[in-house]
């Protein structure tokens, strides 16, 4: 797993990177650092490009971002409101409309659009959170070694082999109904598998002579970790998270359909749950569970799709097979 | 159920890679790499004292885990607001003497720590307390809703780990071309689908019935009831399509894409090109040689996957009214039914723990290269 990155010193040592450059005019190591920056950016997207899967994934996230962004715009902010309903309770999909009405009379397409803003907030942050957690505790746990690194991934082991669905309802049914419990509740949960692969990756950097010579020239714990590791993990951590947000959304799916969430907000998962307690299966109404679901998959696809893309981009052994 | 489940293979293959590199690593004073190099390089199959000690250490840190579970299914369910006594009164008007005896009943006027040890205590003599809703022994309940759970989930997981591995064979040996972006795309899309959701639709679709199609299966539940004999197993087997076909469906992709992205690992490997020269037919070269190799990190997913299957079920076991575990934990949950839950929460959190034991513990003996 070698990154562009991999090679080049901090920005504090000019000395070698200008060596490796035809002698242009002199700039800062800063500027240096930020061509440098730009340079990979633009290989990254060069070959990111060639895999179509990928650029489909990302597609959609944009439309489905930007729906979500525009949702006052586009269908309007009083569409969550039960007391203005526009029509009749469980109208069937028509002209007026186009995917009906829940119990409450209110427009379905507009509620799905608002429920894209809680499950993407959701899946964002939550992703966010438990990579944070992750990367933390690998670095950490790859950097120390000795007593504090054992206790940790001995933590890191237990949380591992915890149920995750389980330890997210029980976090989640002991704390207040709200979305950050929800967020909190899967970044909790879900972080161990990225700190397994951090440390593993730390450990493997660490061992690399410029680690050594980084430590001769008397850099600190601190400046090893972040300027020297940290810059060769977050590729790792980059496809990690886009996949863990494909999971978290789904779990968010699954908690508020359980009746975990946020009563107050409309969610993708929410919208099945009020599906089903309306009676939307016996019935028979499949406008009111099917386009929640779909938009679920469609998104955690869409993630899982980049995911993948940005995966065998960064990483080459990957990238030959498959 | 929901793809929040880690890569075991993947972190595993990671690990190796690392240890790999650590162990020829230039950097550090030679005196100290070489004992360390030793050390970490694990247990060999032939070297049987070490293995044991591997072994060992994956049953202590196992043990530990079990004690970590106990204490979360302690405290976390004791974090609900609420006093459990005025919930098991149910807002009847009761004296505070008569709430007085029910706390001491239950030992809740004891200091925490007394709770707790006590509660260890009982949890490892089988006694898990008295069930708030159904009032019966919590361990009663888990023993009757196992067997329901494990017909259930247990033809699930049989079905979804031969369909993975045979899928993942196929899309692997003939990758890039129709078949394989095909099978991918299909199982990625079914992984990204939600469990529930996926059980919801094929109830209205199969059940209920939609436009000319009539309702051919049962909407949930394990039985009608009203047979016996071989009519019975018949009956359960009608009544088990749907949700085995739910959990199949949202289970397989796992299984495949690792099974596949092994194989794929193994087919540029010197040794199938020796095989091809000896003069085998592809499909030889496929099933004995390629396969066996590809198959380690399934295996590992296997003994995950069956660990989750006491517990994997929460939601399609909701949906379909099944009489398992998992619809037993959600019922708990909307209560909150606290014994129940911390029953419940202690046998999925056993279950997946003694699984991934037991994965650990048979890894070094089927790849002598990954002995961490």
């Amino acid at each position: 797993m070698t990154t562009e990155t991999a090679s080049v010193p901090a920005p504090q040592e000019p000395e070698n990177a200008e060596g490796n450059r035809p002698p242009q005019e002199v700039k800062s190591p800063r500027a240096l650092a930020w061509t440098r920056r730009r340079h990979s950016a633009a290989r990254f997207w060069r070959e990111y490009r060639t895999h179509r899967a990928g650029v489909v994934g990302l597609a959609a996230l944009v439309l489905i971002a930007l729906a979500a962004l525009g949702a006052p715009l586009l269908v309007g902010s009083d569409a969550q409101s039960v007391t203005e309903a526009p029509g009749e309770a469980m109208q069937a999909p028509s002209g007026e409309f186009p995917l009906g009405t829940d119990q409450f009379g209110r427009d379905l397409l507009a509620l799905l659009v608002w429920g894209a803003r809680i499950s993407l907030t959701v899946g964002l942050l939550a992703a966010f959170l438990s990579v944070a957690i992750g990367t933390v505790v690998g670095i950490t746990a790859g950097h120390y070694r000795g007593w504090y690194a054992t206790v940790i991934m001995r933590v890191t082991d237990w949380f591992l082999v915890m149920p995750t669905l389980v330890l997210a309802i029980a976090l989640a049914s002991v704390m207040d109904r709200s979305v950050w419990t929800i967020i909190l509740a899967i970044g909790v949960t879900t972080w161990p598998t990225t700190a397994r692969l951090v440390r593993a990756q730390t450990l493997a950097v660490e061992s690399r002579p410029y680690i050594e010579r980084a430590r001769a020239l008397g850099g600190g714990h601190g400046h090893i970790m972040a300027r020297h590791v940290l810059p060769n993990v977050m590729p790792l951590v980059l496809a990690q998270t886009t996949l863990v947000i494909s999971s978290a959304i789904l779990t968010e799916a699954t908690l508020a359909f359980l009746g975990l969430g946020d009563p107050t907000v409309v969610s993708w998962g929410g919208l099945l749950q009020d599906a089903r307690e309306a009676g939307a299966v016996s019935a028979g109404d499949w406008w009111y569970l099917a386009p929640p679901g779909i938009a679920i998959a469609v998104v955690a696809l869409a993630f899982t799709l980049c995911g993948r893309a940005v995966e065998s981009v960064l990483n080459p052994r990957l990238g030959v097979s498959r | 159920m929901t793809g929040a489940e880690s890569n075991p293979a993947a972190i595993l293959a990671a690990e190796a890679e690392a240890a790999r590199t650590d162990r020829g690593a230039p950097g550090g004073p030679a005196g100290q790499a070489g004992p360390r190099g030793r050390r970490d390089s694990g247990p060999r199959a032939r070297d049987t004292t070490a293995y044991l000690q591997y072994a060992a250490g994956k049953l202590g840190g196992a043990l530990v885990s079990m004690f970590a579970v106990l204490v979360t299914s302690f405290f976390l369910f004791r974090l609900i607001p609420g006093d459990p006594v005025k919930q098991m009164t149910g807002g009847r008007r009761v004296s505070s003497e008569q709430l007085e005896a029910m706390r001491q009943e239950f030992g809740l006027d004891q200091p925490v720590w007394q709770q707790f040890t006590a509660y260890c205590g009982n949890v490892l003599t089988g006694d898990f307390g008295t069930s708030y809703q159904f009032h019966a022994p919590v361990m009663d309940k888990i023993t009757e809703a196992l067997p329901a759970t494990l017909w259930l989930t247990g033809t699930a997981y049989v079905l979804y780990t031969l369909i993975g591995i045979w899928l993942g064979t196929r899309t692997a040996w003939r990758n890039g071309r129709l078949g394989d972006r095909f099978h991918t795309g299909l199982a990625l899309t079914l992984y990204s689908v939600p469990s529930f959701w996926l059980g919801l639709l094929l109830i209205i679709t199969f059940s209920v019935g939609m436009g000319p199609l009539p309702g051919l299966f049962p909407t949930g539940g394990m039985e009608s009831g009203d047979e016996s004999g071989f009519a019975y197993v018949v009956d359960v087997a009608h009544h088990m399509v749907l949700p085995v076909l739910t959990l199949v469906a949202v289970g397989y992709a796992q299984t495949l894409l690792v099974m596949r992205s092994s194989l794929l690992d193994e087919m540029g490997s010197d040794y199938l090109t020796t095989a091809r020269a000896k003069g085998l037919r592809d499909d030889l070269v496929r099933r004995r040689h390629a396969v066996p190799n590809a198959l380690l990190p399934t295996v590992t997913l296997m003994f995950v996957n069956l660990g989750t299957v006491v517990a994997g079920a929460i939601l399609v076991e909701t949906v379909f009214s099944w009489p398992g575990l998992g619809g037993l934990f959600y019922q708990a949950l909307s209560v909150p039914d606290l014994p129940l839950v911390q029953g419940l929460f202690f046998v999925f959190a056993t279950a997946v723990i003694l699984m991934n034991t037991v994965a650990d513990v048979i890894y070094p003996l089927l790849d002598p290269r990954v002995g961490r």
